[in-house]
Formats: structure tokens, C-alpha cells, sequence
């Protein structure tokens, strides 16, 4: 096993694990924080592609800045077991049902899945330049139309916080 | 790789560990006598000459004293929240270009850790979830000021960390690279870029007062509304981490600002020096740059007084942000024109 198959099973591991713990972890801030380590092994996971600019983006902005409202809302949540919604065991029957169909879809789509090696790949394809030619060039359209709706998303959560304060006048 | 590389580059990272904290360390007794020199006071002068054993005894103090955990705290993030923080403000200094290549030992040594090619937006990373400590040494501590001021942090970072992003972009533009080498080698001589781009400068420089949680804007720890804020319930050394890491994180932001605005190693005349003189010369400006700008952030410490939350917020969303968006966008209007890019 080459020096890099053993990092990358061994990050594969670590990000799996950590993706667990977030589901496993019975406190919700414990949660979040394995949810950050997740984000940060994914991006471990990036460099070792060699999408240097992905992994640092990925970094910033989940990472970064909406983990961080993650856990600010948390924070401000008093939660612990006695405040902890009931759930009923309609409820527990059905989420195991919908989760079962989940992984069976996954299962059937990926078993006859073929992992193709790519040999003497560009090395520089994740890199900034590389990637922002592409961004500007090839798919300007999807690019500029993705930006808009993140404007019309914009607008709209403004325009909502406006028309609550005139309720409230 | 060969051993030698890694020799080097383990020597270096030495380096800049007992660099940061040795200077981290100092700067408490700078900070002390900045003060002292501005309230007309003689400031610590007792342990040793001028005082200068002044750090060591309060390091020494802060080890022996008791470490406690309270009782309703949780254990394990309440023991880690110090470490994060501290590990976090160590890591920004790799890619940093302390100064040109050193020839010694018939090799080329470069002294930067790492030239990574988004070396700009890994220190953009790196600030982004330095709030993490805070953060979690607040809740951890279960308390309530401990709480607000763990919120009261995270909402400043977030919105100064927009317009000091905006006011990045700006230098990556002047510079045309992403990473930090090219960005200061485009400033040689005294092409710095304070002199295209004073406007950012100035965004630039307060987003960083707000990001390492310094006076006027330390809403954090604000001593007369949340005690000591985050780090009310720490004690002994844990509290020194914390207090440590922002000194910390106080050195690294003025080094980021000398390097991408005051021309980092750059300096008037270096064409006339070459070689390992010009390393030499050049690291000592550099490092003079640095104190000028940590004693830039101890003057405005002790000259104003503390923003109120309201106003801390409108200041970062309703000034600087639309400043930095317009001076961005003259910027690049500006360079497309000038590098001919609309022909």
C-alpha cells in the first residue's frame, strides 16, 4: 500500500466515523461540532484531489461561517432530555421505513457502479486558475443564473424581516 | 522529498512556534507599558531590569495556581475550547513570506513554510473559525455571560469577516494572485499597497481589530456588562491560553496587514542590497512593520472608549461593507481599464 492509498483510507475512515458520531451523538451541540470535523475531513479529502481552492471554500463557508450560526442557534435553544420532544412510535416506525428506502435506492444505484481510473490526469485542474477559467468561460450561464437566486433569495429574506416590522408599528 | 527539505522546513516551523509565543508573550508587557506610557503611569518595573521578567512571572503565577473546573461545566469541551483557540492563531504563520530566499549550506532556503496558491484565503479560513475557542469555552462554561459573550463573538466575526473579505479581494486584485509570495513581491520597493488602496486599508484594518476581539470592539469580554465574558469560568493556565491565543492572533493579523498592505518585506532602496544581506535587512523591516502596527492596535485600545453592540453592528453592515463594495468595484473597473482587458 502506497503512502497515499494508506492517507486516504485512513481520512475515508476518519470522515465516516466523524459523519457518524453526528447522527449518534445524543447531545445536539456534540452533533454540530462532529458535523464541523466532518466538513474539515472533507476537505482533508479535497487536498488530497488536489482541489486546493474547493477544500479552503469548503472550509470558510460551512466551516466557517454557517456552522457557526449552527451553533449560535443551539446555543441559544435550552435543550436537554427533559425539554426533548416526545416522539411516538408511529413516528419512530416510519422514519426507520423511509431511511430503509433511502439506503436500498443508494444500494441499487451504486452496486453496479464502475470506478473508472483515470491515468495522467491534469494535476492542475482544482487549482484557482484552472477553475475560474472554467467558472467564466465554459459555464458563465449556470454560474450567473445560480448568482441570481441567491439575490432573489437575498431580497426575499429582507423583504420578510420589513413586513414583520410594519405588523408590529 | 528529500531529508533535507523536511530538516528545513521542521527547523522553520520551530521557529515560528517559539517566535509567536515568545512575541505573544512580550506583547503583555508592551500592551502594559503602552498603557502606562499613555495614563502617565511607570507600568510593570519591578521583576528584573525595566520589568522585562514582568511575562515569565505571570506565566509562572498562572501555572501554579488552581485548575478548576466547575461543577455544571461540560467536562471535555470546557478542557479543549483553550486548546482550539491556541492551535487555531498557531497555524496562520506557515504562509506567511517572512522574508526572500536565504542562501546557506549550498542550498536555497525559502522562508515561507508553505506557498500554497490560496495562500490569502487559507488565512480568510483560518479567521473564519478561529471563534470556534470562544465559542466553545462559553457554552461549555455554563454560564450565562459566559453565553452572551460567546454569541456576542460569533455574530462580530461573521459580519466583519464580509467586509474584510471584500477588502481582500481588492489586494488580489492589485497583486493578480492568490497567493501571499506573488502578492507581496507585486509591492517591491515602495509599490506598497497602501498607497493604491487606502480606503481598503482602512476596512481592512478595523475588520481586524473586530476579528482579534480587541478594544474598541471587544464586546466579547466587555468587563462592565459580562464580567470577563468567555472566559469568566477559566482559570490558571486555561485562562492564559485564551488570553495568549488573542495575543497570539494579535501578532499574526499585524503581520497579515504589513503583508498586504505595507509592502511586507518590501522596503525603499532594496535594489541597492542582494543576497543574504537583503534576507537579513528585509526580515528586519518586516518585523519592524509588525511592531509599528501592534503598537498602532495598542494606541486605539487605550484611546477610545468601548462601541455599543448596536453600534458595532451598524458600523460592520451599514459603513464598511458598502464602502468595501464600491471601493471593490472601482478598483476592478479601474485595473480592467488600465491592463487594457476591455479591448
Amino acid at each position: 500500500m502506497s503512502t497515499v492509498e494508506l492517507i486516504a483510507t485512513i481520512l475515508g475512515g476518519l470522515t465516516v466515523g466523524s459523519a457518524l458520531m453526528v447522527v449518534l451523538s445524543t447531545h445536539p451541540v456534540r452533533s454540530v461540532l462532529f458535523l464541523i470535523l466532518t466538513f474539515f475531513m472533507i476537505s482533508a479529502n479535497y487536498i488530497m484531489l488536489n482541489a486546493q481552492f474547493i477544500a479552503i471554500v469548503n472550509i470558510i463557508v460551512y466551516a466557517g461561517a454557517i456552522m457557526v450560526l449552527f451553533l449560535f442557534v443551539l446555543m441559544l435553544l435550552n435543550l436537554s432530555k427533559d425539554t426533548e420532544p416526545k416522539t411516538s412510535v408511529l413516528m419512530k416506525i416510519s422514519a426507520a421505513i423511509a431511511g430503509g428506502v433511502l439506503a436500498t435506492v443508494l444500494v441499487a444505484a451504486l452496486k453496479d457502479a464502475a470506478f473508472e481510473t483515470i491515468e495522467n490526469a491534469d494535476n492542475t485542474i482544482g487549482l484557482v486558475e484552472q477553475l475560474g477559467m472554467l467558472l467564466f468561460d465554459k459555464y458563465v450561464l449556470p454560474f450567473e443564473v445560480s448568482s441570481i437566486l441567491f439575490i432573489s433569495a437575498m431580497v426575499g429574506a429582507v423583504l420578510l424581516s420589513k413586513k414583520e416590522k410594519q405588523i408590529i408599528d | 522529498m528529500d531529508t533535507a527539505l523536511l530538516v528545513e522546513k521542521s527547523i522553520l516551523i520551530l521557529i515560528l512556534f517559539a517566535l509567536s509565543l515568545g512575541i505573544a508573550a512580550y506583547q503583555t508587557y508592551f500592551e502594559r507599558k503602552v498603557a502606562a506610557w499613555m495614563q502617565d503611569r511607570i507600568g510593570p518595573n519591578n521583576a528584573g531590569p525595566f520589568g522585562l521578567l514582568q511575562p515569565l512571572a505571570d506565566g509562572g503565577k498562572l501555572f501554579f495556581k488552581e485548575d478548576f473546573v466547575p461543577a455544571n461545566a461540560d467536562k471535555f469541551l470546557f478542557m479543549i475550547a483553550p486548546g482550539i483557540a491556541m492551535t487555531v492563531s498557531l497555524l496562520t504563520s506557515v504562509v506567511i513570506p517572512w522574508g526572500p530566499d536565504i542562501v546557506a549550506f549550498g542550498r536555497t532556503i525559502s522562508l515561507q513554510v508553505t506557498d500554497i496558491n490560496i495562500g490569502i484565503l487559507f488565512i480568510m479560513g483560518i479567521t473564519s473559525i478561529g471563534v470556534y475557542g470562544i465559542m466553545i469555552g462559553g457554552w461549555a462554561s455554563n454560564n450565562k455571560y459566559s453565553l452572551y459573550s460567546a454569541i456576542r463573538a460569533s455574530s462580530q466575526m461573521i459580519s466583519y469577516e464580509l467586509a474584510m473579505g471584500l477588502s481582500v479581494i481588492t489586494v488580489v486584485l492589485m497583486g493578480g494572485s492568490l497567493s501571499l509570495r506573488e502578492i507581496v513581491e507585486a509591492q517591491h520597493g515602495f509599490n506598497w499597497n497602501i498607497w493604491y488602496q487606502p480606503v481598503g486599508f482602512i476596512v481592512f484594518f478595523v475588520c481586524s481589530v473586530a476579528e482579534c476581539n480587541r478594544a474598541p470592539f471587544d464586546m466579547a469580554e466587555c468587563e462592565s456588562e459580562l464580567i470577563t465574558g468567555y472566559h469568566t469560568e477559566y482559570g490558571a493556565m486555561k485562562m492564559g491560553f485564551f488570553l495568549f491565543a488573542e495575543y497570539v492572533n494579535l501578532f499574526i493579523a499585524s503581520t497579515v496587514i504589513s503583508c498586504l498592505y505595507l509592502g511586507g518585506y518590501n522596503f525603499p532602496g532594496m535594489d541597492y542590497f542582494e543576497g543574504n544581506l537583503l534576507s537579513v535587512i528585509s526580515i528586519l523591516v518586516l518585523f519592524t512593520k509588525i511592531v509599528l502596527v501592534i503598537f498602532t492596535f495598542m494606541w486605539i485600545r487605550w484611546t477610545l472608549p468601548r462601541f455599543r453592540y448596536d453600534q458595532l453592528m451598524g458600523l460592520g453592515w451599514k459603513k464598511l461593507i458598502p464602502i468595501a463594495l464600491i471601493n471593490m468595484v472601482i478598483t476592478a473597473v479601474v485595473i480592467a481599464f488600465t491592463r487594457g482587458w476591455f479591448n
